[in-house]
Parts: C-alpha cells; sequence; structure tokens
C-alpha cells in the first residue's frame, strides 16, 4: 500500500481548493489532489465575472451586495455567511490582483466593473456595475493565478489521483483519503490531519449541462456515504442561456454588456416578467420566463428555444467584452454573433445546495451545528449558505476566494493545535472493495447508457419545472437505474489509466447526487427560488423558511429541517 | 452520416508496441470529435482511452493529432474533416495509454519560467494600477490553457528534450510585458538559452495548432527582439 501523510489533504484543485492551499503553503506540509490536472477544473470555464463593491466605476457599498445576495436567494440565504461574503468580497478581489489577475481597467488604470443580474444599488434600484472582470475568461484567470501561486509557493500536486473514499477515525476525526493514481491504478492512503473537500459540481446528472465532465459530484457522494449530511440539495441552478443543445455557457455578461432574449415573434419577453431588471432579472427567473414562452408557443419556429441578441450592440464591445463565446458560437453554432441571433435554452450549471459548513468551512454533522473535526468544505461543494434558493451571477467566484480562503486559513489553525489522528483499521478496505465489485460486474447493463438515462429523466423530472408526479417518477427511476448499476460491468480491467473505472465511480456519486437532490425536492412543499414546483407554485415562509438536511442511513434517506439565519433583512416579495 | 476513425491505440498492459484500430460510427457533421470518441468508449471499446473535461475548448485536456495537426477534440467538428479521420496522441512525449501522454515534461518546462507575479508590496486596499494598454501588451497571452497543442506541433520538440517549447515562452512573455511584474530579466535568462527562445526556427506550426488562436511565433518573435534590444 501507498502511504503519504500531510498536515492537511485538499480535494480539487479548483479555486476553492487552490485558494485554501495558499493559505498554507509554506507553513503547513499539504497536498492537493484532483483527478484531472489542476488547470483542467471547471472553474476556469466560469466567464463573465466577480463581484465586489469597489464602487470604482459608480456608486456601490456591500451592503448593498449583501441585501442582493439574500434577495437573489429568496431570503434563503444565511445572512451571517452573505454579509462575510460580500464584505470580504472587496479585499478578496483585490488580493486576486495582487497575485497578478488581469483584470479589465477604467481609462485611469483601476478595475473595471460592469452589470450582472440581480445586482442593483440601493436595495433594488436598479442595475449597478459591480462585477470586475478578465473580458469574458475571469474564471480562467482566477484559475491560472492562483494555480501559478501554487507554483510559487511550492504546493504539492498529486496530480489526476480519483480519490475514492474519505477516512474517518473511530474518535469520528477526518484523517485522510483513499485515491487511485490513474497513470498507475495504485490505491494510495493520503493521512492526513485535516481533508478539505472542494471538488465544484454535478450538473452531469442533468442531460444538458454547461459542466464538464469531471463535474460528477464525487466530493458530494463520497462524505455523504460516510453519514455526513448534504444540505439544500433541491435547489440547483439552471443558466438561462445554454447554447442550443450543446449547453455550453453564454455567459450572463452578454446581457450585462446588453444583450437581449427573444422569443421565436422578435419580442424582448423578459420586460413582461421583470420590467425593471428586465434581461438582467436572477438567473432562476430567467430561466422560468424561457420555459413560461415556449410552453406558450413563442419558443422559436414552435421549438424548445429562444434567442440570444447580441446584434445591437457595438461590435469592439464584442470583440473586447466578450470573445470567447462569440468564438463558442462561431465553433459550435457556425453563425456569427454581431449578425445572426443565437439560439439558446437553459443548462444545468450551479449545485446551491452541498456539504453544510460553518463560516470557516468547517463541516456540520446535523441541524444543530456541531462539527466534525477536521472537515472542511469549500466553492460549490460546499452549502454555507451564501446562494441560498438561487445564486447570483459572479458569486459563485466571489464564495470560493472568500470561503477557500477562510477554509485554508482555519485549517492551519487547527494543524497548530491537534494531533495526527490514528488511521481506521484497514484503511483502504471500502475503496479497494468498491473498485473490486466494479471490476466483477457481469456486463448485463452498461455504465453510458445508464447514465443517459439518469440524465435524460432527472431533466425531464427534475429540472427548471417540478411537481410532485414528476419527482416521484424521478424518485423510483433513479432507483431502478441504481438497482441496475449493480450490474453495470465494463470492458476494461487494466490497471493503466482505467477511465472505464472512473466513469462507472463516478455514474455511482450521480446517483448518489440525484436521489438527494429528488428526495428535497419532493418534501419542499412550495416555490423558492430554483426550486418551482406547479403543484405549489409559491412561497411559504411560515413552514418552509428552512434549510433541507439530507443525510443517509442504514434505514434509508433521512430528512431534517435547520433554520435559517436572518440578521438585516426580513424576507419579502420577490420583484425585479 | 457514417464516420471511420481510425485511432492509433497503445496499452502498456498487453500491447508490446502501437497499432490503430478502426472504428465506424453514425454522427452529424455538426458533432465534435469528442462526441465520436465518446461514442466509441460508451457503445463499442470501453478501454479507449483518452482525457476530456469541459468538451468545450476551455480546460485543454484533450489536444490530440487529427488527419496530423493538433486539435482540442472539442473545439472541432466532424464536418472539417471527411468521413475517415484518423486520430493519434500528440507527439513529442511518452504515451502512457492511446492518447493519453506523460504531461509531467510539459508542465516542468512550463514551471521553468517562473510563471507567477514577481513583484513588490502591494498597496495596501488598493488595486495595482494598470492602463488598458498596458493590459494589452500581454493580455494575448494570458488566453493560454497550457494544453500542448504549440508545444507538442512544434518539430524542434519532437528532437530536442530540453528545449522549454513554445508554451513556456508564452507564459514567460505573459509576464515579462506585464507591467506589474519585475521578474522580467530573470525570465529573459532563462529564455536567452540554446533551450529557450533560440531553438525556435519560427515554422509557425505552433500559431496554426494554438485553439485560442495566439499568435504564438509573434510571441516568441518579440522576446527574440526584446533579447536582441535588451529592451522592454
Amino acid at each position: 500500500m501507498a502511504y503519504h501523510r500531510y498536515d492537511a489533504v485538499i480535494v480539487g484543485a479548483g479555486g476553492a481548493g487552490l485558494m485554501a492551499a495558499i493559505q498554507m503553503a509554506g507553513k503547513a506540509n499539504i497536498a492537493v489532489v484532483s483527478k484531472l490536472y489542476p488547470t483542467r477544473s471547471h472553474t476556469g470555464a466560469a466567464q463573465g465575472g466577480i463581484s465586489a463593491a469597489l464602487g470604482n466605476v459608480e456608486e456601490d457599498h456591500w451592503q448593498w451586495h449583501m441585501f442582493d445576495t439574500v434577495k437573489g436567494g429568496d431570503y434563503l440565504v444565511d445572512q451571517d455567511a452573505a454579509e462575510v461574503l460580500t464584505r470580504e468580497a472587496i479585499d478578496a478581489v483585490l488580493e486576486l490582483e495582487h497575485m497578478g489577475l488581469p483584470f479589465n481597467r477604467t481609462p485611469d488604470g483601476r478595475l473595471d466593473q460592469r452589470r450582472f443580474g440581480g445586482h442593483t444599488r440601493n436595495f433594488g434600484e436598479g442595475p449597478v456595475k459591480r462585477a470586475c472582470y478578465a473580458a469574458d475568461r475571469t474564471g480562467h484567470m482566477i484559475l491560472q493565478t492562483l494555480y501559478q501561486q501554487g507554483i510559487k509557493h511550492n504546493v504539492n500536486f498529486l496530480d489526476e489521483f480519483h480519490v475514492l473514499d474519505l477516512l474517518v477515525s473511530d474518535e469520528g476525526h477526518a484523517c485522510g483519503v483513499v485515491a487511485l493514481e490513474l497513470k498507475t491504478g495504485e490505491i494510495h492512503t493520503i493521512h492526513a490531519k485535516t481533508v478539505l473537500w472542494a471538488t465544484g459540481g454535478f450538473g452531469r446528472i442533468f442531460s444538458v449541462t454547461s459542466n464538464a465532465m469531471a463535474g460528477t459530484g464525487d466530493g458530494f457522494s463520497i462524505p455523504f456515504r460516510r453519514g455526513v449530511p448534504l444540505m439544500d440539495m433541491e435547489f440547483y441552478q439552471f443558466h438561462p442561456t445554454g447554447i442550443y443543445k450543446f449547453g455550453i455557457l453564454l455567459s450572463e455578461a452578454a446581457r450585462g454588456e446588453g444583450g437581449i432574449l427573444r422569443n421565436g415573434l422578435g419580442e424582448a419577453f423578459a420586460e413582461r416578467y421583470a420590467p425593471t431588471l428586465k434581461d438582467l432579472a436572477p438567473r432562476d427567473m430567467v430561466s422560468r420566463f424561457i420555459y413560461q414562452e415556449i410552453k406558450e408557443g413563442r419558443g422559436v419556429d414552435g421549438k424548445d428555444y429562444v434567442y440570444l441578441d447580441l446584434t445591437h450592440l457595438p461590435g469592439d464591445v464584442i470583440d473586447r467584452q466578450l470573445p470567447d463565446i462569440t468564438d463558442f458560437a462561431r465553433t459550435y453554432l457556425g453563425i456569427e454573433p454581431k449578425t445572426d441571433l443565437m439560439p439558446i435554452q437553459p443548462t444545468a450549471h450551479y449545485a446551491m445546495g452541498g456539504i453544510p459548513t460553518d463560516l470557516n468551512g468547517q463541516v456540520l454533522r446535523d441541524a444543530s451545528a456541531t462539527t466534525i473535526p477536521g472537515l472542511y468544505s469549500a466553492g460549490e461543494n460546499a452549502c454555507v449558505s451564501v446562494h441560498g434558493a438561487n445564486r447570483l451571477g459572479t458569486n459563485s467566484l466571489v464564495d470560493l476566494v472568500v470561503f477557500g480562503r477562510r477554509a485554508g486559513r482555519h485549517m492551519l489553525d487547527y494543524i497548530r493545535s491537534n494531533d495526527l489522528p490514528p488511521l481506521p483499521v484497514d484503511p483502504e478496505f471500502v475503496a479497494r472493495a468498491e473498485v473490486s465489485d466494479v471490476l466483477s460486474r457481469p456486463k448485463t447493463e452498461r455504465v453510458a447508457a445508464l447514465r443517459h438515462e439518469l440524465q435524460v429523466l432527472m431533466m425531464d423530472k427534475a429540472s427548471v419545472v417540478r411537481n410532485v408526479e414528476g419527482l416521484t417518477e424521478a424518485k423510483q427511476g433513479v432507483a431502478q437505474i441504481r438497482s441496475r448499476y449493480a450490474h453495470a460491468g465494463i470492458d476494461d480491467h487494466g490497471l493503466t489509466f482505467n477511465t472505464d473505472l472512473t466513469e462507472a465511480l463516478e455514474l455511482g456519486a450521480m446517483l448518489d447526487c440525484s436521489e438527494a437532490l429528488v428526495e428535497g425536492a419532493l418534501a419542499r412543499q412550495e416555490s423558492r427560488g430554483a426550486h418551482y414546483r406547479t403543484d405549489f407554485p409559491d412561497r411559504d415562509d411560515e413552514n418552509w423558511l428552512k434549510h433541507t438536511m439530507v443525510r443517509k442511513t442504514s434505514g434509508g434517506l433521512e430528512l431534517t429541517k435547520k433554520s435559517v439565519s436572518i440578521t438585516e433583512f426580513q424576507p419579502k416579495e420577490r420583484k425585479y | 452520416m457514417d464516420y471511420t476513425f481510425r485511432i492509433k491505440r497503445y496499452n502498456p498492459d498487453v500491447d508490446v508496441k502501437p497499432h490503430f484500430e478502426e472504428y465506424a460510427i453514425g454522427l452529424e457533421p455538426t458533432d465534435r470529435v469528442l462526441d465520436g470518441l465518446n461514442e466509441i468508449k460508451w457503445q463499442l471499446d470501453g478501454t479507449l482511452t483518452y482525457r476530456r473535461s469541459c468538451a468545450h475548448g476551455v480546460c485543454g485536456s484533450d489536444a490530440m493529432r487529427i488527419n496530423g495537426r493538433n486539435y482540442l477534440a472539442c473545439k472541432t467538428l466532424m464536418k472539417e474533416f471527411g468521413h475517415k479521420i484518423t486520430i493519434e496522441p500528440m507527439i513529442g512525449f511518452t504515451v502512457i495509454k492511446d492518447l493519453v501522454v506523460d504531461m509531467d515534461p510539459f508542465f516542468a518546462g512550463y514551471k521553468a519560467v517562473k510563471p507567477y507575479l514577481i513583484a513588490g508590496d502591494a498597496p495596501a486596499s488598493a488595486e495595482r494600477r494598470q492602463t488598458p494598454e498596458q493590459l494589452d501588451r500581454f493580455e494575448e497571452a494570458t488566453k493560454c490553457i497550457l494544453c500542448a497543442s504549440c508545444t507538442t506541433a512544434c518539430p524542434i520538440t519532437w528532437t530536442n528534450e530540453s528545449f522549454l517549447g513554445p508554451a513556456a515562452i508564452v507564459n514567460a512573455a505573459r509576464f515579462i510585458y506585464d507591467s506589474r511584474d519585475e521578474g522580467a530579466a530573470e525570465r529573459l535568462r532563462i529564455l536567452n538559452t540554446q533551450s529557450g527562445v533560440w531553438r525556435c526556427r519560427t515554422v509557425f506550426n505552433c500559431t496554426e495548432a494554438c485553439p485560442r488562436d495566439i499568435k504564438v511565433t509573434n510571441i516568441i518573435e518579440d522576446v527574440k527582439r526584446t533579447l536582441l534590444l535588451e529592451q522592454l
């Protein structure tokens, strides 16, 4: 058995994981483990911007940003966390600049800022320019910059290690992970005082998604199997503007720069639904506007898509501010955004829910907020909760730098005041059993076919619009796919770079995420943010101004509620 | 539409040397080459091995040689090719399995040029100032996704292991021309060697291969000019 010992092991090399690593580099012995090379992480696909109330272009205050975050999340946001997010965003963005991030600039050399959905001045009066950006590849520049800092600070990277299990000591302390080295097929025990889960999201459970193929929810599933709860899993964001059929993201920055959504009749329909913010209403709402237009027969040619129109924008704005999405339209659609309308549909984009944490990234064991010693999570993998029922555009990048940084700093304190817990007996037992199970299955089912069935099922029954019939079908369907998964053998039984094996393991994680999502969605008998139920179309604060926590038990899934932190802003009707 | 994929396969667990295998599949002309590879892996042969992640040309995982030229499989549509396409791993690095090559030497070249901002203390509670014109000077180089298409398209890389390669030079230039950076002299010293820019023979393969449309050769020439004129 290959054995490594560290102070901290970070699972996932995207923005949150790298930000945490940089806090500890040089001060503790750490390893960053990723199933990819770090620069392949999905943070790199984020496009439009990272918000901070710098007020460089027009008046702004972090309290306005906090209000927008809370209202955008349909009041399910924990307001103590939203305060931390929006206050610390300012310093975090400046820190990225100091690390060398090539932000776009104002003529006098300050960080430029632009509009984004749901971000307003003076508590909702109108759009505000708050998003700092690097063209439409802000996430790419964050990922590159943080990886560069990782190199500078000699962070130890274990590239292309697929994590299989979380290790917990007999006393209940996190004490490492077990991982499969892709290149050799060797299984490694990585023994550490603390573990951070920062593996991104699970958009791949849906058939139309902006998420990378790596976005299979491994970091949700593995702790979940070890008894860690998942919070608010029913809140899954569909981004309004994915390229039709491909699901590839066309940034909200396109609308921030003045782009307009048009239905099959050519109408700019968003203003009918959201008279003040129009196309810049929050994503959950705009995705529902599109759904409604299509349902009422105003999709393009009666089909299930509408248009994103940039043709009225000055050519240099498109070239300078939106070069990557222009390139995507040319490559994948063969059209020219300066003269042609772009066909779009909502695309599965972001998990608001995840591993529940406190403000320092410490994982919560239950609704009473007791923490699991040594266990941390940050970024999309975690649920602090700063996004509540719907995340605002740009706040994902704010989340990963602010809470990645807080988690890293807290882990450093933890490392200094705690000893290395002993490993449990036979630490690789569960991981080896899972791998040998997949390798020894009969091949009466195919992993790819089951995955496709799951993706179509979740898209049809548990996406933008939901109801009890559909969700019940989804629950039964997921259970049925899970039982067939036990017979899904694979072709590749070799040791070297066995992606047939890892794809099968990933499907197991996707099933866990789907099950938790459907459980929360069935339980929550109201509509709030991204969770819209036709059978319960109104928000119900009396019963459901609560987080949900789903936990795996020997008797099946167990759902409990957790209270929401409300400090400044009392829940109000959400209008834009 | 019917397509034939001719793929160079090599599995060190069983093969003595690489060989080609052919697969016939149906695809739309607007499908990505990656969709074709997925179709083969998911329907016909699960042992086919390649890297992929974002599937839209931003993560840099799936650079490979398609009909003799480097492309990202996810950023290239079937309609660009005929009905038979040949796919091979990138040239110049050791093949681990099928289309997966050992990227460690590539990242070693990248790390060798000190690819991070070298600068003194930043102002407290404020950004370092940089005008849009100063950003323009290096912005193109920031688009690099480290896919290695350029480096493995370069004939010098194929025969000379010590050459840092085009991608490393682009990433050095990204900082050399950044008005905030103070490490230009160190990086220029690293590039002013036989394993640095002077190995380049200006054949433009790198520029042609870049899926991000970075004019790689021009950037290398820029560095050469800076070294000759001894001024930024």
